[in-house]
Order: structure tokens, then C-alpha cells, then sequence
């Protein structure tokens, strides 16, 4: 399992990896994409929407199932991947690179925080 | 025979017909003389020319392609596909229930209005609840409907601040779902390690601003909530009320009933536990049964009983209103009357001792093939996983489409979520031994040639008209639509 040890990682399974200016960009991790095997849809936030940490903020569609993404920083979508509206199996193939999903400006950074490293993150999933 | 598997278009022939109308006895007019310009197409549509005999072999042979449970075993767990006696269709075409009308004047359909009073009544019964709305065509809109009633209730109170609706991560799909149509914000609470709502879990997520805890009994994982009675006093206690889903109601007919573990609400899927048909899209029933106090607040008209006899009682000043034209699903409540009489209270008792029985027994007979997750003793269906095949590198989804091959149904696959690699049973009190022992032979062999022969699995199925299907690039770039080259 790739877990780049650059970035952060949420109990939902998503990466962040922080861009400066307080800016964030989010997406699923390898593990995820794993596990829910060939995604078919994303749905994303638009720019300029208000995410609240831990609350939904879209959907990722796999033939298995369909999963909600949660925010794991609050603040505003700056950036959204467009891409994976035509190209959903970027998330598949590269989770942390074109199947990135958004960019979010914080409104409170000490969300930070409460994520965990990759080796942390690593120690979650072995468990489950 | 290519013809079998040729698209209707594909079969077109250009002349050919499947019908002779004889001459038409008032003058031809143009469709311009009727229709604006702008309306009228263009191009011909393009309608595929085939004779009669052609028409009825494409239409049959796509027909026998298909499954259902007069087929043969279909444990989809959660939906209660079980045999839907045919004595139920014989009563529902007697002339005095198909051949009416809704604005029928009352006295001209009493016998109608009395079965809908009764099976009013007889739900109510069974469901220990005390008033039912037969209005609602599905589970969903069932669920829809008792949130909206427990909403009218808690604004009927002054009491405008409980915005959410407490689901746990076992239920239904469409809980959080219906929750969200109906205004609310779904809360999810996680199970414990048995499988059951976790109480300590529940006592944080309820407040002033819990509208309503839903929740399914047994649950997806076929396990009863033991906790129930307290778990209803906790909802209670925050000034919530309690919503039954019925979906998994053919594991406690005539043992338990809702009303008596403290439910507010409850819905009922006729199609499910009171064999009205199911699948290919309906239609769907899903009367809800409601405590006094939220009577006030039912759909209308409800069936009520006076001295001139039965009749539609619009006189509900606070209800939600109206959900659905005309009287429900009314085939369907004729289907659902007829089961209830023809089986009467020991025949319903009957139902979920045979279903938790038959569940148990397949339960017992795969788990040593088999990862089960929660080993108690289940209600009518139970969850398997295939992380042990999933190291083989055969994945639940190859194990569900391999048992095709047995012309058998699969099972739900990959729900409820919180189980790896899930496969849901729920065999039904219809199934014969025989067939269920035939089921386990083929379930073992399918264990087997995982670790033997994972490409026969992964490759399945091998024996349908239709072979895998690339399920990837038909979601990912559908193709809806058939276009002339």
C-alpha cells in the first residue's frame, strides 16, 4: 500500500497535503481505492462552497458501492478536480496525483492537528 | 439461434407488420392539422418493422431470460423474496375489486372500503401499533411518511429545534436517505463489536435536537436488538420518538411486535412480508402504523367505519396531507388482505419460526466454508464474509456471480457496509430443505474451486446466455441507447 509520508490522513480515509497560504488539497487514499475497486463517479463540492470538518462534502461511486466523503479540515473549496468528472478512474490509478479531488482553504488550521501520519494511518488499516 | 439475442431493431424488416387495422371510418387528417409545426418530428422514428410471431418470440425469449422466484431460490437478504401464493391473484381480479373506480361513490364499493378497513386493523394488530395509513407505495415512501407525521408532531409541540435523525451504521440504505428527503440531517451511530446498536454510543448522539431514531429490527446482520427496550427509553427520554423499519418484519410476525418494544412508527412492505409480488419495479406497498399520538397527523383520507357503513375519512384537520393518488397500491392491499386471512394468526406465527430456522440452518451448514462474522444465533437471514476467499484472490462479487451458474439468485453483496466482503442470505420460509441442501452443495463447491481453481470463479458465469459483463466501462461510458449505423 503507497502511503507517501508528505502527507496527512483521515480516520475516513483521506489524504491531505498542505500547499501553503493555509490552502489544503484532499483526496482518497490508496488503501480506499482499493477497497471499493473500480470507480465509476465522483461527485465534488463546486468552488467557493463551505465544508465543515467531518461532514459530507460528495460521494465516490465504485460498482461495489457508493461511499461519502467527509471533510477531514472545515474552510472553503478553492479548486476542484474537473477532471473526474470525465476520467473517475484517475482516483483509481493515481490516487494521490490526477485523482486528487479538492483544494480547500482553511478557516481553522489546528484541524490539521487531529489527522494522522502516514505510519499512524498505516497501524489503523493493518488493524481493521 | 442468432435470432434470440438480436435487438428488436436488429430483427426490422422494412414492410413487415405485427398488426392490420381495417379502414378507418372518419377522414384522414394530417398530425400538422392538430399539432404545431415545432412539435412535429422530422425524421421518422425509425420503429423496428417485424411481424406478430416475431414480436411475441423477441418478447418471450427475453422474458424466460429472466429470474424470479417462481424460477427458482432467490436469498437476497433484506428483500423477502418468497413465494407469492397464487390464490392471491385470483381475489385481486374479482370484478368488485379490479373493475372500480376511485371516485366510485362510497356505497357502490363497500366490500372494497371493508377489506382496506381491515387490513387497517389487522396491521395494526400485528404491528402492536394503534392507527395505519395503507396510502404509501413503497418501504421508502413509507419512511418518508412516518418522518414527516414525527415532524408535524414535534412542530405541533412548539418543539422546532430537532433537525436530526439517528441511523445506525447497520441500517438501510434508504434510512438516511428518506431523512434527508424529509428535511432532516441523518446521524449516524457505529455498532458494537456484536453487531447491535452500541447504547453508549447512542446515549452521546441523542439530544434536544434528535427528531427520531430509526432503526431495523432484527438488523441488516439478522441480529435482534436485545437492547431495545432501553434503546427506545434513551430516544424517549431526549424527547425523540422511535421508527420501525419494517423491511426485516418476516423475522418477527407473530412473535414481537414493534408497539410493544416501543415504537412509534412502523412500515410494513407488503411486497416483502405479506407476499404481494417484488421486483422488476413494483408495484411497491408500504402501509405505516403509527401510536396514538401521532394519529392526529396521518396521511388522508384513512378507512373509517360509521353507521351508513365503511367510508373515506378526510377529516383529519392536521395532517401531513395526501402522499399518493388515490388509495394506495390497491391490487396490492387485496394481495397482502388475502395472505393474512388464508394464513391466519398460527399460519403467521408459523412464517418467521420457519424463516429464522431455515436462516439458521444455512448458517450453521456454510460456517465451516465460510468467515462468519457474528456467530450468535440469527433471525431470517445472516452475513457471510469472503475475506477468506479474498486472500485467494477471489472476491465476493466472483462468488456471487459463479452461483448464477446453480440458477441461483445471489444474495446481497457488499451490504450492510461495516462487514468486509459481505454476502447477506436470507433464504425465506418458503424454501424446501432439498433446495436449501442444494444451495449449501453449491456455496461448498464455489469455497472449493476458490482454493482450487479461483479462475473458474473469477471467470464465471459460464453456463447464463449472457457471460461476465464488463460492469466497469458500462457504468463508467453507458451506452442507453440503440442507433442505427
Amino acid at each position: 500500500m503507497n502511503l507517501p509520508k508528505e502527507l496527512r490522513y483521515s480516520d475516513e480515509h483521506e489524504w491531505v497535503k498542505e500547499e501553503g497560504d493555509n490552502k489544503v488539497r484532499i483526496g482518497i487514499t490508496d488503501f480506499a481505492q482499493d477497497e471499493l475497486g473500480d470507480i465509476v463517479f465522483v461527485e465534488l463540492p463546486e468552488e467557493g462552497d463551505e465544508l465543515e470538518v467531518d461532514s459530507p462534502f460528495g460521494s465516490v461511486e465504485s460498482v461495489k458501492t457508493v461511499s461519502e466523503l467527509y471533510a477531514p479540515v472545515s474552510g472553503k473549496v478553492v479548486e476542484v478536480n474537473e477532471d473526474l468528472e470525465d476520467s473517475p478512474e484517475n482516483v483509481n490509478e493515481a490516487p494521490y496525483d490526477s485523482g486528487w479531488m479538492i483544494v480547500v482553504e482553511m478557516s481553522q488550521p489546528s484541524d490539521l492537528e487531529k489527522l494522522m501520519d502516514a505510519d499512524k494511518y498505516q497501524a489503523m488499516v493493518s488493524e481493521d | 439461434m442468432t435470432e434470440a439475442k438480436a435487438l428488436i431493431f436488429e430483427m426490422s424488416n422494412p414492410g413487415r407488420r405485427a398488426y392490420s387495422l381495417p379502414e378507418s371510418d372518419v377522414p384522414d387528417k394530417e398530425a400538422s392539422e392538430y399539432l404545431p409545426e415545432d412539435m412535429l418530428r422530422q425524421t421518422p422514428a425509425d420503429l423496428p418493422e417485424v411481424s406478430e410471431l416475431d414480436l411475441i418470440r423477441h418478447y418471450t425469449e427475453l422474458s424466460r431470460r429472466n429470474h424470479g422466484i417462481d424460477n427458482g431460490f432467490y436469498p437476497l437478504g433484506s428483500c423477502t423474496m418468497k413465494y407469492n401464493p397464487k390464490i392471491h391473484e385470483d381475489v385481486a381480479r374479482y370484478l368488485g375489486f379490479s373493475n372500480i373506480h376511485p371516485y366510485q361513490p362510497e356505497e357502490s364499493v363497500q366490500g372494497a372500503l371493508q377489506l382496506m378497513y381491515e387490513l387497517q386493523r389487522d396491521l395494526a394488530e400485528i404491528t402492536g401499533m394503534d392507527r395505519v395509513t395503507l396510502q404509501s407505495a413503497a418501504g421508502a415512501q413509507g419512511e418518508w411518511t412516518g418522518l414527516m407525521m414525527i415532524k408535524a408532531y414535534h412542530e405541533s409541540r412548539g418543539d422546532t429545534k430537532r433537525d436530526k435523525v439517528i441511523v445506525p451504521d447497520s441500517a438501510h440504505g434508504t434510512n438516511p436517505a428518506s431523512a434527508t428527503v424529509a428535511g432532516f440531517q441523518a446521524v449516524t451511530v457505529k455498532s458494537n463489536e456484536e453487531g447491535l446498536v452500541s447504547v453508549a454510543s447512542l446515549k452521546e448522539a441523542v439530544g434536544d435536537d434528535t427528531a427520531a431514531l430509526m432503526l431495523t429490527n432484527p438488523n441488516t446482520l439478522g441480529l435482534f436488538e436485545r437492547e431495545i427496550k432501553e434503546i427506545a427509553d434513551i430516544v424517549h427520554e431526549a424527547g425523540g420518538l422511535i421508527y420501525y423499519d419494517g423491511a426485516n418484519a418476516n423475522a418477527i410476525l407473530g412473535q414481537a411486535r414493534p408497539g410493544d418494544m416501543g415504537f412509534d412508527v412502523v412500515h410494513l412492505n407488503l411486497h416483502k412480508t405479506f407476499t404481494t409480488p417484488h421486483g422488476g419495479g413494483g408495484p411497491g406497498s408500504g402501509p405505516v402504523g403509527v401510536k396514538d399520538i401521532l394519529a392526529p397527523f396521518l396521511p388522508k383520507p384513512v378507512v373509517g367505519k360509521g353507521s351508513r357503513g365503511y367510508y373515506l375519512d378526510d377529516d383529519i384537520p392536521q395532517s401531513i396531507g395526501r402522499i399518493k393518488a388515490y388509495h394506495g397500491n390497491f391490487g396490492m392491499l387485496v394481495r397482502a388482505y388475502t395472505y393474512i386471512r388464508t394464513m391466519g394468526p398460527d399460519g403467521l406465527r408459523r412464517v418467521s419460526e420457519d424463516a429464522v430456522l431455515n436462516a439458521n440452518y444455512l448458517m450453521k451448514k456454510l460456517q465451516p466454508y465460510f468467515d462468519v462474522p457474528y456467530q450468535q444465533f440469527c433471525k431470517h437471514e445472516f452475513v457471510l464474509s469472503g475475506n477468506r476467499q479474498k486472500k485467494l484472490g477471489v472476491r465476493t462479487l466472483d462468488m456471487a456471480k459463479r452461483l448464477l451458474d446453480f440458477g441461483v439468485h445471489p444474495p446481497t453483496i457488499y451490504f450492510p457496509l461495516i462487514v468486509d466482503e459481505c454476502m447477506m442470505i436470507e433464504p425465506t420460509e418458503t424454501e424446501s430443505k432439498e433446495t436449501l441442501d442444494r444451495f449449501v452443495e453449491g456455496m461448498i463447491q464455489i469455497a472449493r474451486e476458490a482454493e482450487d481453481c479461483p479462475e473458474d470463479v473469477q471467470e464465471a458465469p459460464h453456463h447464463t446466455m449472457i457471460k461476465r459483463l464488463d460492469e466497469v466501462t458500462a457504468a463508467r461510458k453507458p451506452v442507453l441507447r440503440w442507433t442505427k449505423e
